[in-house]
């Protein structure tokens, strides 16, 4: 490449020697990028870019391509089924994002005052331990608490609650809260370990503070640990809203999008489309769709926290 | 793409909207294929028979028997293979029919595809094949070891289809099947016994043991539909009796007819008062075909409507205890009507380096001898072995005898997903909304019937 020759060039002239070694160390730090570039460039910009062009072609993947220019992405977006598809995925945000961050956020305040708990990286282990289980694993696992005979409708039945109890992902009201819900299960280690970490770099001093004047420990939580923990929320929000919008796994695993098309989220689509109904393009659309989706909304969550931008 | 084209690129990041055009304007995606010359097909006269005058010949064979008896079968007749022609080496890459279905597209169409895969029958996997020209035809095969003979002719046809990829069931010959499969109803003896009903003569004997297996507190029929493709069997038996096999035959294949027909209709009535009145298992759109299956053989369920695949399963888990019956007809002696069909076609690709080898392959996995280990190691050949005969009263006689009958007596009606490229998608879906009250008779049919014509008029 033309910019490591430049580099290495030795052939200086002595008077601008000094700028120029300050010019060279500016254009070093750019070679340690390289590496991660080239990585970046080759499985991730080139195959998004052969999506973007696919995404142009009526094709189903075996036989010459046909031109269709943005028709797929006019079809995807007049699909009633994408959308129903997208507004699935705005419930699983709740599950996958409000739900653990809320809880998460309950949890630090509370551990926060377990300052005398010994063994704590024990707890955050186990904590983060979904984080760690791989998903097919835990759809499999929740699958069967939730089966008609499974674990979560024997509970409710041992306690006189037969009347609740319904096939839980077969239920066409229930099934996207259950699946949504195994998404709560999986987010909230990660986030509570996430605001943890946090809660441990805000300066002791603001506690005493806080405490000195007699701030009570709802007070305390959000005069104090809040606000230091704007950097870690944002971080979370990212994570866990990019988990739920592009969630496939479980859904695959869990429900194959029903019962009838009641959890059915792009992700699943773009699968289905390529493999069950042979549209590539029209696949590699929705697909791209969703990646522009999840842009915009990470952009916007990074916007929300100030933290984030100073 | 030139390194110089790569940098402006990395720079401008975002000018990304011109690429695709840059790239259309080269060439669009699977413009390759298109250059090859297509299938050769030659003469029969030309047609090798002796694998072991061709030399050192290393074979490459998709298939999709991971599992049980069907994978003791391919490892037994492999050997067999190899040993009776040592210059051929089998290289046998065995994936699951779903991972086969993501991974089989890409492989065929690089320029190094196996030379013998396992094609699912229809428009989606097989038509999408020949369309692309991806099959080798067999038809000079055909002609050689004579397949035409051995197979009833409903058979063969499954495995056919136009060359242009657009008619299915007629043209030319693109696989051979081993096994053969239908849906039937399995029964629980002691249950029945339990609830005193006499084995069903007609269809109207089966409906009306339910409510009376109902009465005696027991599940009617074990069923659950969570991974959706068990609805269509339910289905598809009703339908094959309410509707009769010819109405059923030109839905699938497009040739006259309406979802919203009385037959039809009839049978959409049918399993959704079933799931009214709690004849199926609770919950069951929550509950996997697996786990119903396996919730029968431990003794909950009278009846279970299921196919042939299961037949191990269930001898093993119920021992005798365990009955198969085809759907019994409208009237008591008519001939028997239901769903079925043979196992993935074993197809020779257009690309192999040694179509006689693998036409000769195909031919040893299929004929009399080959039946004979299939039935062996528990799998039910297309063609009934005759020297095989099954201890009596065991549930592999019983169903190594409905299968004889069906086949033999023209009684097969297709499986209903074969009817358009999305068809399988519409049909689970909405049959899980019908069985679930979500929907009634008339939208479920008109659904169909809207993915039906806007097919027919493509």
């Amino acid at each position: 490449m033309t910019t490591t020759t430049a580099v290495g060039a030795p052939k200086d002239a002595p008077t601008a020697k000094k700028k120029k070694s300050r010019d060279r160390s500016e254009r070093a730090a750019y070679l340690y990028l390289i590496p991660a570039y080239v990585v970046f460039g080759f499985f991730l910009l080139y195959p998004l870019l052969h999506g973007v062009w696919i995404s142009l072609y009526d094709w189903d993947g075996l036989t010459p391509a046909t031109w269709v220019g943005i028709g797929n992405y006019t079809s995807a977006i007049s699909d009633p089924m994408l959308l129903k598809a997208f507004s699935h995925s705005a419930v699983l945000i709740v599950f996958y994002a409000v739900i653990p961050i809320l809880l998460a956020l309950l949890l630090t305040g509370v551990m926060t005052h377990a300052t005398k708990l010994k063994r704590l990286s024990f707890f955050r282990v186990v904590i983060f331990l979904p984080q760690v289980v791989a998903s097919v694993v835990v759809a499999t696992t929740w699958t069967a608490i939730y089966a008609p005979d499974g674990v979560l409708n024997k509970a409710l039945s041992l306690v006189g609650l037969e009347a609740v109890t319904r096939p839980w992902l077969g239920d066409f009201a229930w099934a996207l809260p259950a699946v949504g819900l195994i998404g709560t299960w999986v987010e909230i280690g990660l986030c509570l370990v996430l605001f943890l970490a946090g809660v441990s770099q805000i300066e002791p001093e603001l506690y005493e503070a806080a405490r000195l004047d007699g701030a009570s420990a709802i007070r305390e939580f959000f005069a104090v640990t809040l606000p230091g923990l704007r950097p870690q929320i944002a971080v979370a929000m990212t994570l866990t809203v990019v988990a739920g919008l592009k969630s496939f796994d479980l859904i695959f695993v869990a429900t194959r999008g029903g019962p009838g098309t009641s959890t059915t989220v792009p992700g699943f689509e773009v699968y289905h489309r390529a493999f069950d109904l042979n549209q590539v393009g029209s696949a590699c659309a929705v697909g791209i769709l969703l990646t522009v989706v999840i842009l915009i909304v990470t952009t916007l969550i990074q916007r929300i926290d100030p933290g984030e931008r100073a | 793409m030139s390194s110089s084209r790569n940098r402006i690129l990395a720079r401008v990041g975002v000018g990304l909207a011109a690429v695709p055009i840059l790239l259309a304007a080269a060439c669009a995606p699977g413009g390759s294929t298109s250059d090859s010359s297509g299938p050769s097909v030659k003469p029969s006269s030309k047609i090798a028979t002796d694998p072991a005058k061709a030399g050192k010949v290393s074979l490459t064979v998709w298939d999709i028997n991971t599992s049980g008896g069907a994978n003791d079968a391919m490892v037994k007749l492999n050997q067999e293979f190899e040993k009776k022609y040592p210059n051929v080496k089998i290289n046998r890459v065995s994936r699951t029919l779903n991972d086969t279905k993501t991974t089989l597209k890409l492989a065929l169409s690089g320029d190094n595809p196996p030379d013998v895969v396992q094609a699912n029958q229809g428009y989606p996997d097989m038509g999408a094949f020949v369309k692309a020209g991806l099959l080798t035809p067999l038809d000079q095969y055909n002609k050689v070891y004579k397949w035409d003979q051995k197979f009833p002719k409903q058979l063969l046809d499954l495995n056919k289809f136009s060359t242009n990829g657009k008619d299915w069931q007629t043209g030319s010959l693109y696989g051979v099947s081993q096994t053969g499969e239908i849906v039937g109803i399995y029964y629980n003896k002691k249950l029945m016994k339990q609830a005193g009903i006499a084995a069903p003569k007609t269809w109207a004997d089966f409906e009306a043991a339910l409510p009376k297996a109902k009465a005696k507190g027991l599940l009617p029929i074990q069923f659950g539909t969570s991974d959706k493709s068990p609805a269509i069997h339910l289905f598809g038996v009703v339908q094959a009796n309410t509707a009769g096999k010819q109405a059923v035959r030109n839905l699938v294949t497009s040739k006259s007819g309406e979802w919203s027909d009385a037959g039809t209709t009839k049978a959409a009535e049918t399993v959704q008062s079933w799931a009214k009145k709690g004849y199926l298992s609770p919950g069951f759109n929550g509950l996997s075909g697996d786990a119903a299956s396996a919730n029968f053989a431990k003794g909950q369920g009278v009846f279970r409507i299921d196919g042939t695949w299961r037949l191990a399963e269930l001898e093993k888990a119920m021992g005798s205890d365990v009955g198969f019956m085809s759907p019994p007809p409208a009237k008591a002696g008519a001939p028997n009507v239901t769903q079925g069909g043979e196992g993935l076609a074993w197809a020779v690709t257009s690309k192999s380096k040694h179509p006689d080898v693998a036409a000769a392959y195909l031919n040893f996995i299929t004929n009399a001898q080959a039946d004979d280990v299939l039935a062996e190691t528990g799998n039910l050949p297309a063609v009934a072995p005759p020297n095989y005969q099954p201890k009596a009263g065991t549930l592999t006689a019983d169903i190594f005898s409905a299968w004889k009958k069906i086949s033999e007596n023209d009684g097969l009606v297709p499986y209903l997903d074969y009817t358009t490229p999305t068809f399988y998608d519409t049909l689970t879906s909405n049959l899980q909304q019908l069985l679930g009250g979500k929907q009634n008779v008339k939208q479920f049919t008109g659904n169909l019937d809207q993915d039906y014509d806007g097919f027919k008029s493509k």
